[in-house]
């Protein structure tokens, strides 16, 4: 039997943790003598009171979006891959080499293929602490942070040695051409009557990242392999019982996780900057974990989760630039929200499992 | 008239909606050995954790001894004066034996003088009850049925003159059974108490003076063990007459389906576990492997059902079968037509967080009745479900339940029906009615009987010789990793199969 119905388990238990952590960031606001009311007006006015607004919470949750994919993907196979900012940097390269080396004649050309660029790059850089979990038995935890570490010196190395302009100061890549720009929503927005901010960043990878959150739904939930995937996430044992390779299967799911992580990079690196910089993926990788677990792996869930996270991220911004409240203490509510819909998750869960189960034998 | 060692009087258990125990009481008079029989889930278990301080009771008391007694936690049941043997030991593999039996009972800052007073009166122990082992010998270098004497030992150590048995039998062969019944009659002799918790009718009627039934969570009887017989007891448990015997008619064995030639497997650690053995199975017959847990059996089926690799020859219907590399996964032994009920459902045979149609898929998830396009047919697969249960009367029948909310029997029947529907060449099942309950059983061994009417080959492995017994046409005994014998099940006893158990060589058949 159940221990509550399903509901309860994917919008009562966020919604309680959302609660609870915005409940003690209050007085974590109340604290430093600030008002939390008025921090809350200002979060919502500045990241959803606007179309400025929304055009940058869009950008983040964006991000966030194929991150937090990535983290889920891996998660059904039993995987925990923390390498999500290391594999967005490689497909930040991947995407600065296809737009810097070929001259694209139009924008939906190139957007297509440095999808592809990034993915493949993010693919290729958690295919190595697959192969190494898969045939060394090398833990994946470990092994995907040690290549952030290293993801971050590579594009260090190739920012300062290869990449930058001969005659700039700045460890960045040249600019992009103007025929691989992205169109901004703004852009998108206009033919169709509605006015969307200029200036703000979100753009059309935001469509490429909702279609991989459908996508995503594909493999993972109506696909043999996705059935194999989450078969042996769940059971190691059963999986060599039905003739699934753990090989094959870790290989896989890690790719599809590092490409997706890589896909980012048309968002920030293609559509924002429209060049590589250093730390151009400015830790969505980690965001992705947190996104992951509160959207409990499902593609729906990641995509309201990457929305809720990219309006604490605006919103915070804003906190941060109107109020008193120092940088440091948004990282501690944001921090807060990670912490109760994640991790603390069974302090709620638990609770509400016996009052279900009291509810029921009462109608019993 | 003295008190009764033990009673409890209207015990009630529940966890959330489940009631364990439903106001049961009984009475155990001292020096007697008191077994408590029922099916898997009927809350024999539960009972027992109440006695030993493991769980609380909701309602009810615990008398020992002519007084009330609270045993809030096991330490308390061990000054009450209760010993219980687990099922599973819980031995410290790479202590010793005296080591392990003053575990948790030492006295003061030193331990040299805990050691020297254990010594000293496990010797008065092993004269007092025949109870002889080595108290310098380390847990892993002695067989389980020493081990279980330890864990005895361990109880008669700290005092206890009751003592609680879980399914002591599990891991014994016949004749170490035997044993420890021999012991235990020696300890009613000196006035112990004995509780004796078993599923197996055969082992309760040897040994105890009463038996208590039980029965989804309730006491349906209490009977004097001379006074009743196997079928009674199983009608009692059940609740329905049952067939103890399984009805069919002699083999009729055809061509060789599977042979198997000097067949080695090695485990995870590098050791052998299966040392070369040779095993022929004709179609339309079943052959059952018997041996104590342990001796190669589950690396056999594994071999054979392609999740581990080994080496020598296999032949399925005349052709070799890989036993590495590509082609001897489980994938390739299920294209060609072996199909396989493994041992353990709940680790392999089944996904339990998924439902149950998940489940009928599984292993045949890239049957193309169960593809539609570059996807899955849920709704095919969910029909199919539907259709199974009907047959295998699943219980509920809903296709849509994760299979850990079915019992035990019903999850086995969900196994063997994905598995018998496929309509192999060859069934290789591995224990199947390892905690199912006794109707399911019934069905179970029918449908096995069915298959094989049918001119399959079936391979069965259980460690209930009893099992093996009624449902087997030819037996082979594997101890240590080989073959000891082979025999026809109606050629042969329990004895005979009980010594080959044990490693000691018959007469050639």
């Amino acid at each position: 039997m159940e221990k509550m119905p399903k509901w309860a388990d994917v919008v009562l238990i966020p919604l309680i943790s959302l609660v609870l952590a915005a409940g003690l960031s209050a007085l974590v606001i109340l604290a430093i003598g600030e008002d939390p009311i008025a921090a809350v007006k200002l979060m919502v006015d500045g990241a959803l009171g606007s179309s400025y607004g929304w055009g940058y919470t869009l950008y983040y949750a964006t991000n966030f979006m194929f991150t937090g994919l990535a983290v889920a993907v891996a998660a059904h196979a039993g995987l925990f891959n923390i390498g999500g900012e290391g594999q967005a940097m490689l497909g930040g390269l991947g995407v600065a080499m296809i737009c810097l080396f070929i001259p694209w004649p139009h924008w939906t050309l190139a957007l297509l293929f440095a999808t592809l660029g990034a993915g493949l790059f993010g693919a290729a850089w958690a295919a190595i602490p697959a192969y190494l979990q898969a045939k060394r038995g090398s833990h994946i935890v470990i092994t995907t942070i040690m290549f952030n570490f290293i993801a971050a010196a590579v594009l260090n190395y190739v920012l300062v040695n290869v990449l930058k302009p001969a005659n700039s100061m700045d460890p960045a890549s040249a600019r992009f051409s103007d025929t691989v720009h992205l169109p901004s929503l703004h852009e998108l927005l206009a033919p169709l009557g509605i006015a969307f901010s200029k200036s703000a960043p979100a753009n059309v990878s935001l469509l490429v990242a909702v279609a991989a959150c459908f996508g995503v739904w594909l493999r993972i939930w109506r696909s043999a392999l996705g059935f194999e995937i989450r078969a042996f996430g769940k059971s190691e044992p059963g999986a060599r019982y039905a003739g699934i390779s753990p090989v094959k299967i870790t290989m896989i799911a890690m790719m599809i996780s590092g490409a997706l992580a890589g896909m980012m990079a048309i968002n920030n690196v293609m559509g924002e900057v429209e060049r590589l910089v250093l730390n151009a993926t400015e830790g969505a990788g980690f965001i992705g974990i947190a996104v992951a677990l509160m959207g409990r792996n499902h593609p729906f869930g990641v995509f309201v989760a990457a929305i809720l996270f990219g309006f604490l991220y605006q919103g915070g911004a804003e906190l941060a630039l109107w109020t008193k409240i120092p940088r440091e203490l948004i990282v501690v509510i944001q921090a807060l929200v990670i912490l109760f819909t994640g991790a603390l998750d069974n302090m709620v869960r638990i609770p509400l499992e016996k009052i279900f189960l009291a509810l029921r034998k009462e109608a019993n | 008239m003295t008190a009764p060692a033990i009673e409890l009087k209207g015990i009630s258990k529940s966890f959330g909606p489940v009631q364990a125990n439903k106001d049961i009481s009984i009475s155990v008079a001292p020096g007697t050995i008191h077994g408590i029989i029922g099916e898997n889930g009927a809350g024999k278990s539960t009972l027992m954790s109440i006695l030993y301080g493991f769980y609380k009771a909701d309602k009810g008391e615990v008398w020992i001894n002519g007084s009330k007694t609270e045993i809030p936690d096991s330490q308390a049941a061990i000054a009450a004066g209760i010993g219980m043997v687990f099922q599973h030991f819980k031995l410290v593999e790479n202590f010793t034996v005296l080591e392990n039996i003053v575990l948790g009972a030492e006295e003061g800052g030193l331990l040299m003088p805990s050691l020297t007073k254990a010594r000293k009166i496990l010797k008065e122990l092993a004269a007092e009850y025949e109870l002889n082992v080595d108290p310098d010998k380390r847990i892993d270098e002695i067989g389980v049925g020493m081990q279980q004497r330890v864990e005895i030992l361990k109880a008669l150590y700290r005092q206890a003159d009751i003592l609680i048995l879980d399914e002591p039998t599990g891991v014994l062969t016949p004749a170490e059974a035997d044993q420890l019944f021999r012991i235990l009659d020696r300890l009613r002799a000196e006035g112990k108490t004995i509780i004796l918790i078993t599923h197996k009718l055969r082992e309760i009627m040897e040994p105890t003076d009463t038996v208590s039934v039980m029965r989804r969570g309730e006491m349906t009887a209490t009977v004097k063990t001379a006074e009743t017989s196997p079928e009674h007891l199983a009608e009692l448990m059940v609740g329905r007459k049952v067939l103890l015997q399984v009805d069919k008619l002699p083999a009729n064995p055809g061509k060789p389906v599977l042979e198997i030639e000097n067949l080695r497997v090695m485990d995870e650690a590098g050791v052998e576990r299966v040392k070369g053995i040779d095993l022929t199975v004709r179609a339309g017959e079943i052959l059952g492997i018997a041996g104590v847990a342990g001796n190669g059996q589950s690396e056999l089926l594994e071999v054979l059902g392609g999740m581990r690799i080994g080496e020598g020859t296999i032949r399925l219907n005349g052709s070799d079968l890989p036993l590495r590399g590509a082609g001897s996964d489980a994938r390739a032994r299920r294209a060609s037509h072996v199909a396989h009920v493994p041992e353990d459902r709940q680790r392999e045979g089944l996904l339990m967080d998924f439902h149950a149609w998940e489940n009928t898929a599984f292993g045949y998830h890239h049957a193309p009745e169960y593809q539609q396009g570059l996807l899955m047919d849920n709704a095919a697969i969910r029909a199919d479900t539907e259709a199974k249960m009907q047959k295998f009367d699943v219980r509920p029948p809903d296709p849509w339940l994760a299979a850990k909310n079915f019992s035990g029997g019903n999850q086995q029947k969900i196994v063997v029906a994905r598995e018998i529907e496929r309509n192999p060449d060859l069934l290789l099942i591995g224990q199947p009615t390892r905690g199912v309950d006794i109707g399911a059983i019934e069905f179970i061994h029918k449908q096995i009987v069915d298959l094989r009417d049918q001119g399959k080959a079936i391979l069965l492995v259980s460690v209930e010789l009893e099992e093996i017994l009624s449902l087997a046409d030819r037996v082979a005994v594997m101890f240590d990793g080989v073959i000891m014998g082979e025999r026809d099940v109606n050629q042969t006893d329990e004895k005979e199969l009980g010594l080959l158990m044990a490693g000691v060589a018959g007469e050639a058949a």
